[in-house]
């Protein structure tokens, strides 16, 4: 796919954009002890009410232990030709260490599904350190979605991977053969798109460079953050708010190495009132990020899901106008859209709170996020006609 | 499922929620007037399902107990029955209720009690963002929400009728509550703080009252309510300081337009 | 309580708008006028024992002058006007003048009065000649049955008997509904003339947001109740007594925008029906705060169906706004049964004037875009469409049909026909005509009799046009009109235009 069929396929209709609502979901162990992904299949399963079949996908961490140094690239071909096009491109920068096709099997609901293809890079020019590496591989994946026909590179990072497509999310999980693969950090996401025009590269998560981000949501400020992100080198193809919220994640956690606290104060800033009351140097502090990130301010309902290697995020816009719900038990840091959906798959949790609108809850490896109250740390009340007896356990 | 006179009692377990809603129904026409709901997880609009099939002492008489974790819309619509969730709620619960009670034993989502117009909910721990959002009251019907814990932003925000209390119980010693834009844009009804606000927490048009001897009866009323549902020793409770916000004006906006 | 200059000590520079001519030849001191004036423009001079006028409070409904016995009374344009000027009209002028004395919000009411272009207009029908024949209406069969409501792709034929379980639709027995008129708005009066004029018709009209008076339930089988933000008088009883239950999203003449019934229009009556006590401001927030995105949509659309257990169909109604096929086509994936959308030349009975003026997009457009995109997606079979917001005759609804939709909203018209001029003082509670008032001295002006009969009347009229032009066409049934875009032609259009309406240029 070149630049201008990528539109197409992506946006039929010529909209502004695609809008989208969704249930998201995530989970890490902290040790970053690796985890099969049934809770996480159970749990989007258990979510089938929000999204309507038309897309769902899986982040995974810790993917690729074996292949742990080299950065791996999943590829949606929709023709075999794009594939010998986009390796002759990946040879001028890249070793290829491997090359093979993604698992998949005949799943019942699942169609067209395009060549889908998994490689293991290293560069070639060894001297480029770890932020250049990453600047020419986020250059030649999006030289391979703009100028490369029939290709979209919809995965890259070192020993993470994304696995989407249309379809539900259990038929998604089934697809791509994932109960094989386990992971310290899964992200999943199920779609309600409101074209039945979906493809596959339109599913979420949305990856760049070992940032992946599911988002539920509509921001109604796109336009201005799009010419924002425009302004600095990005091309938005998708046509997504989530493709925005991507490409922030990219410009102000990995290239300007912003924390993810830092980056909730750019995305939901708090509001003008709330930053006149604060004390300096705070003051300061905010009024600099909000007068010089304008253009990032994501208005409008959204909750997200980011992680990296190192850590998973949860962030609802500043009103919190779309649902999260975060727990945790152990080493076991859970996001959900919904509760039920955590507590259908770990019916034990330690403390399970909804967070603040614009407060991020971070888990790192390492360390576990605490609640912001104690009175957030409710657990299930126990009765006196036998108790609670949850799904999972019966 | 399992029916037994008044008493029935079904799996969740697999259900979708209209199957599960529809198997509800079906009991109360059969005659239960006592269902206990297990292995929910997540089938939205427990409750609402219930017009008609039962007369109203039957539907005043009826009681749902529901374990596990009950979706988003719980009672939504509720006109007589009690539901009791031995778990946490998520959101909408109580949405456009009319009559009724919802106790939950454990925390509940955003817009809780979103337009109730009647009826009661007691929340054991703490409640999410925009409850009690445009509740309203009506003659006899004066919808009330109490929350053992405290609120996220925006509670009361529209409020035009009805009693929001917010007891605090888990907050730590001077801690204050959570909320931000506390009563936004209310135009009617009551609520009362037990513990301390955040400066600058209220919302645009809000009026702090100290309670009088009827708002210390009514508030004690409900206090004694939820403290014999969850267990907790009501005087000590109602030993403490409250405060109680009304709109500064029934008609906040009597003067934005021109013509 | 509007704001008014004289609360900030300001003395009023603004023009009058109209000029009452009255011809003192004629007038015969009756009084006539006097009464008839809430906004107490005429009065009698004692001292000369003459009626006179106060222009500047006239708001050209022409109530007086048409109930005066004499004739006496014309008014017209004040005459005396601002400076013409290219650019800024004399109601930028007015307007400034206006917030420059108040600070305030200018409110209007009814729909959008601007030149914005009507593509009705501009939308000519076919005929047939020679290759296919003509129709009589008046003596051969001639079909307006619509039925409303979601629509299976395909039925199951078992044995040669039925065996799937059609969803709910409502027959019509023309394309016409009558279109979200809230108590409140409007009097009672009005709300009875509307519910027994669908009664009679075989159609439906729609309560609005402002609850259903019990003394109208009966009415229950032509009725479609709405749930709005404010949820007034919502509960199960009111939901389960209608034929069609209506999300109000947004509205034609103030997309985005909540509503604000002032308290003075909150009567006895209307607070009974709303469910909120007299004489409080009645608030619909300008979201619905359980509705913050597609999924939340499915979740009230299902909740509803939950409540009425799956026995009337569930219309979401939209203003037309940029997005709106997009919107629709979630719309119908969250479970809606029916689309309304309402363009922006839509009614209201108050909106910010900025808002009715500059947002929103006519609902020729819109219509046309949503019928298309629904057809592009394989999903416009599943859901009915009603178009509403500036249809102002049969043609009109013809010309929406042929666009797409299965039936219109009208309103203005309905309350046109039982009397309203458009003087868009709908906000005053002040109504000469009784339509948009509480005050029951300005309310018993509306007799509920005549503007049914009057209701009656023109739909009627109307109905046996749409059948004329069905014949002309060689039609014999609605259905075969509905998105049949080949019987419109464009005439002064673009050719982007033509192409979002789908019609081919006049000649081609």
């Amino acid at each position: 796919m070149d630049l201008v069929s990528l539109l197409k396929l992506n946006n039929p209709f010529g909209d502004d954009k695609r809008h989208a609502a969704c249930a998201i979901f995530g989970m890490m162990n902290v040790s970053g002890e690796l985890m099969p992904g049934e809770q996480v299949f159970a749990a989007m399963n258990n979510m089938h009410e929000r999204g309507n079949g038309l897309g769902a996908g899986f982040a995974v961490y810790g993917l690729y232990p074996h292949m742990r140094d080299y950065y791996a690239l999943h590829v949606m071909f929709t023709d075999v030709r794009g594939k010998t096009a986009a390796e002759e491109l990946l040879r001028k920068s890249f070793v290829l260490e491997g090359s093979e096709p993604i698992p998949t099997r005949k799943t019942p609901g699942i169609s067209a599904e395009p060549l889908l293809w998994r490689y293991f890079l290293a560069p070639l020019d060894t001297s480029l350190g770890e932020d250049g590496e990453q600047d020419l591989l986020m250059d030649m994946v999006l030289r391979l979605n703009t100028e490369v026909p029939d290709t979209f590179v919809f995965s890259c990072g070192k020993n993470m991977g994304v696995f989407k497509g249309v379809g539900y999310p259990d038929q998604i999980a089934h697809f791509y053969r994932l109960e094989d693969y386990s992971g310290y950090i899964w992200t999943a996401h199920s779609r309600f798109p409101t074209n039945s025009h979906a493809w596959w590269g339109g599913a979420h998560p949305f990856c760049l460079v070992d940032w992946s981000v599911v988002h539920n949501g509509e921001i109604s400020s796109y336009g201005t953050n799009r010419a924002f992100l425009e302004t600095l080198g990005y091309r938005c193809t998708l046509f997504t708010d989530t493709e925005v919220m991507a490409y922030a994640v990219d410009l102000l956690m990995r290239r300007q190495k912003m924390t993810p606290e830092l980056f909730a104060k750019v995305v939901a800033p708090p509001f003008w009132e709330e930053i006149d009351a604060m004390a300096e140097p705070e003051r300061t502090l905010h009024t600099a990020l909000r007068v010089t990130y304008a253009g990032l301010l994501m208005n409008g309902p959204f909750a997200v899901v980011i992680a990296n290697g190192e850590q998973m995020i949860a962030l609802t816009d500043r009103i919190r106008l779309r649902p999260l719900t975060v727990a945790v038990r152990g080493d076991i840091f859970y996001v959900s859209s919904e509760e039920a959906a955590i507590r259908f798959v770990c019916p034990g949790v330690d403390a399970v709170w909804t967070p603040k609108g614009g407060v991020p809850v971070v888990g790192r490896l390492g360390l576990i996020p605490k609640p912001e109250h104690a009175s957030d740390n409710v657990g299930v009340c126990v009765t006196a006609c036998g108790g609670y007896r949850d799904a999972a356990q019966s | 499922m399992c029916t037994t006179g008044l008493f029935a009692e079904i799996d969740a377990l697999g259900l979708s929620y209209s199957e599960l809603n529809q198997r509800v129904r079906i009991a109360v026409e059969s005659g239960a007037r006592r269902l206990v709901l297990r292995n929910v997880a997540g089938q939205r609009y427990i409750g609402t399902n219930l017009y008609g099939c039962a007369d109203r002492q039957g539907l005043s008489g009826l009681l749902l107990e529901i374990h596990g974790t009950p979706g988003n819309d719980l009672g939504a619509f509720l006109d007589g029955p009690t539901i009791v969730v031995y778990g946490n709620a998520m959101d909408g619960t109580g949405n456009t209720m009319t009559s009724g009670r919802i106790v939950i034993h454990g925390r509940a989502g955003d817009i809780t009690g979103l337009s109730a117009r009647g009826g009661e909910i007691f929340v054991r721990d703490s409640v999410g963002y925009r409850t009690g959002v445009h509740m309203k009251q009506y003659q006899g019907n004066r919808p009330v929400i109490v929350i053992g814990g405290t609120s996220q932003d925006f509670l009361g925000e529209y409020m035009a009728g009805g009693i929001i209390i917010l007891l605090g119980l888990h907050l730590k010693a001077n801690e204050p509550h959570a909320c931000n834009r506390l009563c936004s844009g209310m135009h009617g009804g009551a609520v009362f703080v037990r513990g301390t606000l955040r400066h600058g927490s209220l919302g645009h048009g809000v009026s702090v009252q100290p309670l009088n001897a009827d708002d210390r009866q009514l508030v004690a009323v409900y206090v004694s309510r939820y403290a014999e549902l969850f267990g907790a020793d009501a005087d000590s409770i109602m030993n403490a300081s409250f405060t109680k916000l009304v709109p500064a004006t029934g008609r906040p906006y009597k003067q934005l337009y021109a013509y | 309580m509007p704001r008014k200059a004289s609360d900030f000590g300001i003395r009023s520079n603004r023009l009058p708008e109209y000029a009452v001519d009255r011809d003192y030849e004629l007038c015969i001191g009756c009084g006539v006028c006097i009464r008839q004036c809430s906004f107490d423009v005429h009065y009698l001079d004692e001292d000369h024992d003459t009626v006179r006028s106060r222009s500047e409070l006239c708001v050209g409904c022409h109530r007086c002058s048409a109930l005066c016995p004499t004739r006496a009374l014309a008014i017209k344009p004040n005459p005396a006007q601002y400076r013409a000027h290219g650019s800024w009209s004399g109601e930028h002028v007015k307007d400034i003048n206006l917030q420059a004395e108040t600070g305030g919000v200018v409110l209007t009411g009814s729909g959008n009065d601007k030149r914005a272009p009507v593509y009705w207009d501009n939308l000519l029908i076919n005929a047939s000649q020679v290759t296919n024949p003509s129709i009589d209406p008046l003596r051969e069969p001639m079909e307006l049955r619509t039925h409303l409501g979601a629509r299976l792709d395909a039925v199951n034929i078992q044995a040669g008997s039925l065996d799937s379980r059609l969803p709910p639709t409502i027959p019509i027995s023309t394309p016409i509904v009558f279109s979200a008129l809230s108590y409140g708005a409007v009097s009672f009066q009005v709300q009875l003339a509307l519910a027994q004029a669908a009664q009679e018709l075989g159609t439906l009209w729609n309560t609005g947001e402002g609850g259903f008076h019990p003394r109208l339930r009966e009415y229950g089988s032509n009725t479609i109740v709405q749930v709005a933000s404010g949820r007034f008088g919502v509960d199960l009883d009111y939901l389960n007594s209608a034929r069609m239950v209506e999300i109000k999203i947004g509205q034609g003449a103030k997309p985005g925008i909540g509503g604000h019934l002032a308290g003075e229009k909150v009567s006895k009556d209307v607070s009974a029906t709303r469910m909120i006590p007299e004489g409080t401001d009645a608030i619909s927030p300008a979201p619905q705060h359980d509705i913050y995105s597609i999924e939340d949509l499915r979740m009230l659309v299902f909740a509803l169906k939950e409540a009425t257990n799956y026995k009337v169909p569930v219309s979401v109604k939209i203003a037309a706004v940029h997005n709106a096929p997009a919107i629709a086509s979630g719309m119908v994936r969250a479970g809606a049964d029916v689309i309304a959308i309402d363009g922006f030349r839509g009614g209201t009975g108050a909106a910010p004037k900025v808002i009715r003026d500059n947002v929103g997009l006519p609902i020729e457009f819109a219509l046309a875009a949503v019928d298309q995109r629904l057809r592009d997606e394989g999903i416009r079979n599943r859901v009915s469409i009603i178009a509403g917001g500036g249809v102002r005759n049969a043609a009109d609804v013809v010309k929406a049909i042929a666009l797409g939709a299965d039936a219109v909203y009208v309103g203005t018209a309905a309350l046109i026909a039982i009397g309203c001029t458009l003087c868009q003082k709908c906000y005053s509670g002040k109504c000469n005509w009784g339509i948009a008032t509480q005050d029951p001295y300005l309310a018993k002006r509306v007799n509920p009799d005549i503007a049914r009969r009057r209701l009656v009347n023109l739909v009627k009229g109307w109905s046996h046009e749409i059948k004329e032009m069905l014949g002309g066409m060689g039609i014999n049934a609605i259905e075969s009109l509905r998105s049949n875009r080949s019987q419109l032609r464009g005439i002064g259009l673009t050719a982007e235009e033509l192409s979002i309406l789908g019609v081919k240029p006049a000649g081609g």
